[in-house]
């Protein structure tokens, strides 16, 4: 994410070598857990366990992480509030932040863009920005929380998801609304119901009072202030209430796939 | 039955010689295995966003990336919250904090330390704490009570937020975790070093005499 970019080597082809490194990531994961196996050589002396079998590691740490999952939706209330901050937190400037740098950004023509809609609802019809823009308004000044561990305070407007969510006809006993965005190599994101039918989750059209800039996600965001910042999909171009869990871009690479706040 | 019987009035017999307990020792050493594992972890997160400015050496960093060390820590972080909390009731309902780290005093404090200094503590009594590893046994009990609540507060800074605002929030939760951790590594620096220099002290804690 934000290290790859120091990563990028001048005069090289940024966009395919993001590509390679991405597509490679599931397989680096695995090779670097054996790495990190073998600098626990003298711990594995010490106690007998084998954690430089990568696989068994692998395995349990998998396992303890899907049971993280399940610990924190039983910790999760729906009626606890992220903390809101006045206007003058805000952090200037709010980092873009992403796996490719801004100029390779997802460009988005506003005026053709369509929100689609899919999977468990009553009415499946695909929304313009226009439209949208005509759904009832909420500003939150709320803080975003990066995986990597810093955070930054932002003003965000736009309609509460679950009042979308109820407008369509969205079956709410489904375990997931899936996101998909327009990033180049595709990015998506699995959001489970109780978190998507928050209060503060929300379908993001405005930072700080402007229409959302295309570095946070212009045309719609999903904001979910009780989530990590991964877990807040930008440049949405679909949303699919479903019962399977469809994995994520971040997700399928190890990353833990409730990530709450 | 009779095997029992016999082991129990062996420990009968050995009872006054036994300076670590099985339940102290196995607690310490699941202890010292998940701190490893959370320190190691732990550099690896703060790799990807470092609050100073430097960064811990790859080689000893545990996960390979920032994915590999959170998994690592939200795995090793059970068995140091169970281990934990199984030593804190212990040290109670056994008087054990009572009898081993009480009483603290400063004038005590300040002799063994200038006993330690000059080479003139004594060792000869296992059993016994000197005052400097009373403060020093104590300090870092509420260290490591520190460093799990403010952990909690970075893992759920919303849900746990009316503790992420004893630490001061999140961003203030943050430094109270690298500081602590910060404390526990130079204690296990110095507890390290003091075991090699009195081996019958490390044979204690593996063996219980």
């Amino acid at each position: 994410m934000g290290r790859m970019r120091k990563l990028l080597i001048p005069g090289v082809d940024k966009a395919l070598l993001v590509r390679d490194a991405v597509k490679s990531m599931p397989d680096l994961t695995r090779r670097r857990f054996i790495s990190g196996g073998a600098s626990l050589g003298a711990l594995t002396l010490l106690t007998g366990c084998d954690v430089t079998d990568s696989f068994s590691a692998e395995e349990m740490l998998k396992q303890v992480s899907k049971f993280n999952d399940g610990v924190q939706a039983l910790m999760f209330n729906p009626n606890a509030m992220a903390p809101t901050f006045p206007e003058s937190a805000i952090t200037k400037p709010f980092p873009f932040n992403a796996y490719y740098n801004l100029d390779e950004a997802p460009e988005v023509d506003g005026k053709t863009w369509k929100l689609e809609v899919r999977g468990l609802v009553e009415n499946k019809k695909s929304w313009t920005l226009d439209e949208l823009y005509q759904l009832p308004q909420v500003k939150q000044v709320t803080r975003h929380i990066c995986v990597e561990g810093w955070s930054a305070i932002g003003s965000w407007t736009g309609t509460p998801l679950r009042d979308f969510l109820k407008l369509i006809g969205a079956d709410t006993r489904a375990k997931y609304v899936w996101f998909q965005c327009a990033d180049k190599d595709g990015y998506n994101s699995p959001l489970d119901m109780p978190s998507a039918m928050h209060a503060q989750t929300q379908m993001t059209f405005k930072f700080g009072d402007e229409i959302l800039p295309r570095a946070y996600g212009f045309p719609m965001k999903i904001r979910v202030p009780t989530k990590l910042g991964f877990k807040n999909p930008k440049y949405v171009i679909s949303m699919e209430v479903t019962n399977d869990y469809k994995g994520g871009f971040w997700e399928d690479q190890g990353y833990n796939s409730f990530s709450g706040s | 039955m009779s095997a029992v019987t016999v082991s129990d009035q062996h420990a009968a017999s050995t009872k006054a010689k036994t300076i670590q307990p099985a339940w102290v020792r196995a607690l310490h050493w699941t202890n010292a295995f998940a701190m490893v594992l959370m320190i190691m972890s732990g550099w690896q997160i703060y790799n990807a966003s470092p609050l100073f400015g430097f960064t811990f050496p790859r080689s000893i960093t545990l996960g390979g990336w920032l994915a590999g060390g959170l998994l690592w820590h939200f795995a090793a972080m059970w068995l140091l919250m169970v281990n934990g909390l199984i030593y804190l009731v212990m040290g109670f309902v056994t008087g054990r904090f009572r009898k081993k780290l009480l009483p603290i005093t400063p004038e005590g404090v300040i002799s063994d330390t200038k006993a330690a200094l000059t080479g003139k503590l004594s060792h000869d009594d296992l059993s016994k704490y000197n005052y400097v590893q009373k403060l020093l046994y104590a300090g870092i009990i509420v260290v490591g009570i520190l460093i799990v609540l403010s952990g909690l507060a970075l893992w759920k800074p919303v849900q746990l937020q009316y503790l992420a605002a004893l630490f001061g929030g999140y961003e203030g939760a943050r430094y109270v975790h690298f500081f602590c951790m910060a404390a526990i590594v130079a204690f296990m620096v110095v507890h390290v070093a003091l075991a090699l220099l009195v081996p019958k002290s490390l044979r204690a804690m593996i063996i219980g005499r």
